[in-house]
């Protein structure tokens, strides 16, 4: 015990003397590790949060297609579902998509259906007549649309339509709110001109989650030009976004991992000329082959372990603390309105453990083969170079 | 206690899909897009929204294969 840790106590006091390339090497490490630790943390808030809020989501929406498109749906399709048997409810949803040419901006407009008009989460109230609505945190900003301002719509007739903000749904929400624009039903109708008889789609509620996958057969059977979509479907479609097979972590993770092999890399073809006079001094006033590796090792720990936590550190900060500003630019493509993340802490332990293992291993690997001939070389030669 | 809230807000607006991507209705909704949506431009298009790169295609369990 006492002998490693004097040879620990060497090993640092060695790193000290290299203070600016040890702290270069820190700082590098570091860095990459926060960039890699940032993008697990931020899937994996994001999967986990967007999965957990989705539980809420509808049992089922049924929607029409034609020519493998989205279609409308009639409305009449309602009472036939509600006939089955596990149906709770099947409610019409009317919602469409707006852009806004004066900020380039694209809008979700929904319809409030019926039910509570207050909601925690919104200042204010849903809209109760037609010229009244509730806009997110990111339309109420770019719009100046605050409660009990106006905000006016060019609708599909290409008239300006009025709207007094009744409520503004509150920043928590942004990452289900930021864009909406919610209306009155009738309202949704009137702007985009929809056929009375018919709803964008059908939410269904089924109040045993097991039933769900047969009753998505039985409509199927009834309606074969619809498409049932269960709300795994909708949880699963997450799941692909934020996982690593996805787009997004191979696109983001591959800049961080080719820096890490580089340094890596650069670690093993080879040690300078002072290591090895060090390693030659060192076995020349008595230290063994097993001291001088077990030194390199304890120095290889040393630096791993700093910058493994201090990468941590600064990945959870910059994620649960700041809202990920370094990657948002990465996610947000051509989004004008994008929202900003308040995410609840939420760290798979796994990652962390993988993330270690493939930055750790590696680079005492790195550091101790390179040492191996040279530890075991005569020291003589090695100190004359 | 804020997990609550949003859940309610998510049932009572029966939404379907988190507003990130906003810049295509294929992005904004990926759940609900069609697979088509990503490809409407013209015969042979890309898919050209950056975010499109980012999003995987939804998984279409329901549907029979042709």
């Amino acid at each position: 015990m006492m002998r490693h840790l004097n040879i620990l106590n060497y090993a640092l006091n060695s790193l000290y003397r290299r203070k600016f390339k040890t702290f270069a090497l820190l700082a590098a490490y570091s860095f990459t590790i926060a960039v890699i630790a940032s993008v697990l943390f931020l899937t994996h808030a994001l999967k986990t949060e967007t999965n957990a809020l989705l539980a809420s989501a509808p049992d089922l929406v049924v929607q029409k297609m034609l020519g493998g498109r989205h279609d409308l749906i009639p409305i009449q399709h309602a009472e036939s579902i509600n006939a089955f048997l596990g149906v709770q409810q099947t409610t019409p949803r009317y919602w469409g998509y707006y852009y806004d040419a004066l900020i380039k901006a694209n809008y979700t407009l929904i319809g409030a259906g019926s039910g509570s008009q207050h909601l925690d989460l919104l200042e204010g109230r849903l809209p109760t007549k037609p010229d009244e609505c509730a806009v997110g945190k990111g339309v109420s900003m770019l719009r100046g649309a605050q409660l009990g301002k106006d905000l006016i719509l060019i609708n599909n007739k290409n008239m300006g339509v009025l709207y007094k903000v009744t409520g503004v749904f509150s920043s928590a929400s942004s990452m289900f709110t930021n864009d909406l624009v919610v209306l009155t039903d009738r309202a949704i109708v009137e702007f985009f001109d929809l056929p009375q008889n018919k709803a964008t789609d059908l939410a269904v509620t089924i109040p045993n989650k097991r039933e769900i996958q047969t009753i998505a057969a039985k409509i199927k059977k009834k309606f074969p030009d619809t498409r049932p979509i269960t709300k795994n479907e909708l949880i699963k479609t997450y799941d692909l976004v934020f996982n690593w097979r996805s787009g997004m972590m191979l696109t983001l993770f591959s800049g961080a991992i080719f820096a890490f092999c580089l340094l890596a890399w650069d670690k093993a073809t080879g040690i300078s000329a002072d290591e090895k006079q060090e390693i030659g001094i060192l076995k020349a006033i008595g230290w063994s082959t097993s001291d001088v590796l077990l030194l390199k090792f304890w120095e290889g720990i040393a630096i791993s372990l700093v910058s493994f936590f201090a990468g941590i550190i600064i990945a959870y900060i910059h994620v649960f603390s700041f809202g990920a500003p370094a990657l948002t630019p990465i996610m947000k493509g051509w989004s004008t309105l994008f929202p900003l993340f308040q995410l609840q802490p939420n760290i798979n332990l796994l990652h962390l453990y993988t993330l270690g293992f493939f930055t750790v291993i590696p680079y005492l690997a790195s550091t101790v083969f390179p040492i191996w001939k040279t530890a075991t070389t005569d020291p003589e030669s090695v100190m004359r170079g | 206690m804020q997990q609550e809230q949003k859940k309610a807000l998510v049932h009572r607006l029966t939404l379907t899909d988190p507003a990130i991507w906003t810049e295509a209705r294929y992005t904004r909704h990926p759940s609900q897009a069609d697979l088509f949506s990503p490809f409407q431009d013209a015969p042979a298009s890309f898919d050209h929204f950056p975010a499109g790169s980012i999003i995987a295609p939804p998984p279409f369990s329901s549907e029979q294969s042709p």
